[in-house]
């Protein structure tokens, strides 16, 4: 491979953020579904387990911990619909507008949710 | 091989697609007066349709998460080749097995 | 050249040897001018500073690509790279195209690059002879509209050079290479479309594309080759389910 000074100057453009995101996003949600099954399955047991370790989301941190993971499948949900658009569906360009409205859906979406956990 | 596990992750998300809609909507409702094993279970025991909707669920999910997870492996790290392959094969049974052990958890009576 | 204006250009070169062997970045003072290109800058370097400063060019008019390197970062053809715009400040990089071996300098080695346009099913496959009358195709049809879309290409290695999936996966075929192969599935004098389908659609073939779209945000020609990937895609998948 050649020396290269390939560097982030030709990475700065919308496409590639929507990569980095829907890559990134992907990674920390397959991490994390693996634990999720294992939370539900501890209503196997009994009630009283799922319910011991659901008291832990009461903690303001395992509030936002919750918040960042529904930022992170809304955002992956989104990069991903574009994808399936650009390349089931014959459009030119990359269209960029969908990675707008897409991180907009997650803002608004975000939005709802602190105010449905927090809001009275 | 490579254009079947394609055609598998795009299939797998355009199933997966509506159900996460639904999934953050329930999300959405569900948080507003806290979590309970009570409320979640009361709506999810002896529901054929919660058995139906997250079978599915757990199904795609367990079939999109690794083929992308190798995608992500061959490009940043020197693992490749029949190890990795046989490694995914690995985190789809896992998944699956998991996976719908919670549906049963939450399904079951 | 235009006219001397009195301030100086502040220019890094990468200069090594074969595969990047002692490889570095070397610095000079140029001259700025009115209207200087960037293959301006590097021509000065090497007639007047580094008289072995290998690097290539040919029409210099932005017509052939042969002037392709990589400009503060990002691949670019130098003769028709402003050095006003590329480096208002007056701070120049300028390294070989990424991605492909390096022989010497800003001189890299295509040869990769063109055995993967032919391992992605390039090369033309005909029909008829001469004793037959032409093809009649016309002009607005959505196929050949497809395939007139990216036959403009003219093989710099812009898109090469810009793709991280390259820079991820050396079997991957790469922008320009798929582009190629999106043309002659659209053409429909070509003799052997399954073909091309089979070798895109090997490990490397276009099904590792993310459309990132840095193919398409650096083609000086404007062309579209994630566009094309993605119809590449598209055919496969249909060929896959039967239709």
């Amino acid at each position: 491979m050649s020396a290269t000074t390939h560097t982030w100057a030709a990475r700065r453009h919308p496409g590639y953020a929507a990569f980095l995101v829907h890559r990134v996003s992907g990674v920390l949600l397959a991490l994390f579904l693996p634990a999720h099954f294992l939370v539900l399955g501890l209503a196997l047991e009994d009630a009283a387990a799922l319910d011991g370790f659901l008291r832990w989301t009461e903690l303001l941190a395992v509030k936002l911990a919750e918040w960042g993971l529904v930022l992170l499948l809304t955002v992956h949900l989104a990069a991903g619909l574009r994808l399936l658009v650009l390349e089931l569906l014959p459009w030119r360009g990359a269209r960029h507008g969908f990675i707008g409205w897409g991180a907009g859906a997650a803002f608004a979406i975000g939005l709802a949710f602190l105010w449905s956990v927090f809001g009275t | 091989m490579t254009l079947w596990l394609y055609a598998l992750q795009r299939g797998s998300a355009l199933i997966l697609a509506p159900l996460v809609i639904a999934h953050l909507a329930l999300i959405l409702i569900a948080s507003r007066d806290g979590l309970s094993a009570a409320e979640i279970l009361a709506r999810t025991q002896g529901s054929v349709a919660w058995a139906a909707f997250y079978g599915l669920f757990v199904v795609a999910a367990a079939v999109h998460a690794p083929i992308g997870l190798r995608n992500v492996l061959r490009e940043t790290t020197p693992w490749q080749g029949r190890g990795l392959d046989l490694a995914m094969v690995l985190v789809f049974f896992v998944m699956l097995a998991l996976g719908l052990r919670a549906v049963v958890a939450v399904v079951g009576t | 050249m235009g006219r001397i204006v009195r301030q100086e250009l502040d220019v890094s070169i990468w200069r090594g040897g074969p595969g990047g062997a002692q490889g570095a970045f070397h610095r000079y003072r140029v001259p700025q001018r009115a209207d200087q290109t960037v293959l301006d800058v590097v021509t000065w370097v090497q007639r007047h500073l580094e008289p072995a400063l290998a690097y290539r060019f040919s029409c210099r008019v932005g017509m052939c690509g042969s002037c392709a390197m990589t400009v503060n970062g990002r691949p670019r053809w130098t003769c028709r790279s402003h050095v006003g715009k590329v480096a208002p400040g007056g701070r120049l990089e300028i390294a070989p195209l990424a991605n492909l071996p390096v022989i010497r300098d800003l001189a890299t080695d295509m040869t990769g690059f063109f055995e993967k346009w032919q391992r992605a099913g390039g090369r033309f496959v005909p029909t008829l002879s001469r004793a037959d009358p032409p093809v009649r195709i016309s002009a607005e049809s959505p196929q050949r509209k497809a395939a007139d879309a990216g036959i403009e290409c003219i093989n710099c290695g812009v898109c090469y050079s810009a793709c991280d999936v390259v820079r991820g996966r050396p079997d991957y075929l790469g922008p320009a290479a798929l582009n190629r192969a999106w043309t002659l599935v659209n053409d429909e004098r070509h003799g052997d479309v399954p073909g091309v389908l089979r070798a895109v659609s090997e490990d490397g073939g276009c099904h590792a594309c993310h459309s990132q779209g840095s193919c398409t945000a650096h083609c000086p020609l404007s062309l579209d080759p994630s566009a094309a990937i993605a119809g590449l895609k598209r055919r496969t998948l249909l060929d896959l389910i039967g239709l």
